[in-house]
């Protein structure tokens, strides 16, 4: 399956959005920089039957989100989005 | 050189001349067509503006590359893929976009069309078959 | 596994080239190898010499330097996108006139081919940009 990482916040751009619309179901979709603004919006939950979630935790610090993850996204570290890009066949950049 | 032959997908999300992105990945499916992979193009969200017919950059003073764009055949560049509803969303159809055909040395060098129009879903099962995904 | 990784942005004004650091330290220490990073578009300027940032902030440039000396990673700065954004290296300097190459450490200038090698030979590729 692909693992989709999405940079951009989904209040700026429609990265997420795009990402949602087009992938397939049972792919993972791993938020970082400012792609972890999407812990704010309400598109995390809506999709979560579809989309297994991770967030970076560095990048949610980073930006004062640490307490604001919704409940089932994955919160990792550099190691674990290594781990990630490993067990995923293939990787996609929604910049 | 190895011998592998993956499947490249470039995708393709941003208007042109506004960033270079358009410019610059195109670049790269040129070199890229020397390696004889596997390659496939998306063009989605503003990146189908990429294709639209009739640009004149002279005012702008920029380099127009949009001719390059109907040379990809001549790369093997023969399967493009568009996603519908981003033509939608901009009031755009294919007769706005460039006609981009390729020649099949298979069947007598017929021409055939490069460009197919898909919806998100076909584009996410597409994405799921590559190997290698370049975003720009 | 063996990683390539492609930076689309040049260094501070976008965080592309910090997480495609952290990302390749990290794999590294999880004992995997790196195949090549490769610098595109504004990615290229992550390796000019020339850059002086405040003591009291991350020294891109040279964190990258330090991390391809160390763990012998190959950095490749796409010599088309080079050229048009002026990162030179002494033989390019040499072939267009130019007053002076800066080229920093650990970095070599190559063809847009090397980008292509770098998908076909590693078992991901992943790209960081804006």
């Amino acid at each position: 399956m692909m693992l989709n990482i999405v940079n951009k916040s989904p209040f700026a751009s429609n990265s997420l959005d795009s990402c949602l619309s087009t992938s397939a179901p049972g792919s993972s979709v791993l938020l970082i920089e400012d792609g972890v603004y999407a812990a704010l919006s309400g598109r995390i939950a809506e999709t979560q039957s579809d989309f297994t979630y991770y967030a970076l935790e560095s990048d949610l610090q980073a930006r004062g989100l640490e307490g604001r993850v919704p409940d089932g996204v994955e919160v990792i570290d550099y190691s674990g989005f290594v781990d990630l890009v490993a067990d995923h066949d293939r990787v996609q950049s929604w910049l | 050189m190895s011998q592998n032959v993956k499947k490249f997908c470039y995708v393709n999300r941003k208007a042109p001349y506004g960033t270079i992105y358009a410019w610059e990945s195109l670049e790269v499916v040129l070199i890229g067509a020397a390696f004889e992979q596997d390659v496939t193009l998306v063009f989605m969200d503003d990146g189908v503006f990429q294709l639209v017919k009739g640009m004149n950059t002279k005012g702008a003073a920029m380099k127009d590359f949009s001719k390059t764009y109907s040379a990809l055949g001549d790369y093997d560049i023969t399967k493009i893929y568009i996603d519908k509803e981003s033509l939608d969303e901009r009031g755009l159809t294919l007769d706005d976009l460039q006609h981009l055909t390729w020649e099949d040395e298979n069947e007598d060098w017929a021409e055939k069309d490069s460009i197919h129009l898909v919806d998100r879903k076909a584009l996410g099962a597409l994405l799921e078959e590559q190997d290698v995904v370049l975003s720009f | 596994m063996i990683f390539g990784i492609q930076v689309n942005e040049g260094p501070y004004t976008h965080q592309a080239s910090d997480s495609a650091y952290h990302f390749a330290k990290a794999a590294i220490e999880g004992g995997h190898k790196i195949y090549r990073v490769f610098f595109y578009h504004d990615g290229v300027n992550n390796a000019t010499n020339l850059t002086t940032p405040p003591q009291d902030d991350r020294n891109i440039v040279n964190r990258w330097s330090e991390l391809a000396t160390e763990h012998e990673i190959d950095m490749v700065v796409c010599i088309a996108a080079a050229q048009r954004r002026g990162i030179v290296d002494a033989d390019e300097a040499k072939r267009h006139g130019k007053g002076g190459h800066n080229l920093a450490d650990g970095f070599r200038i190559s063809g847009l081919g090397q980008l292509i090698e770098m998908g076909i030979e590693a078992d991901r590729t992943l790209v960081f940009g804006d």
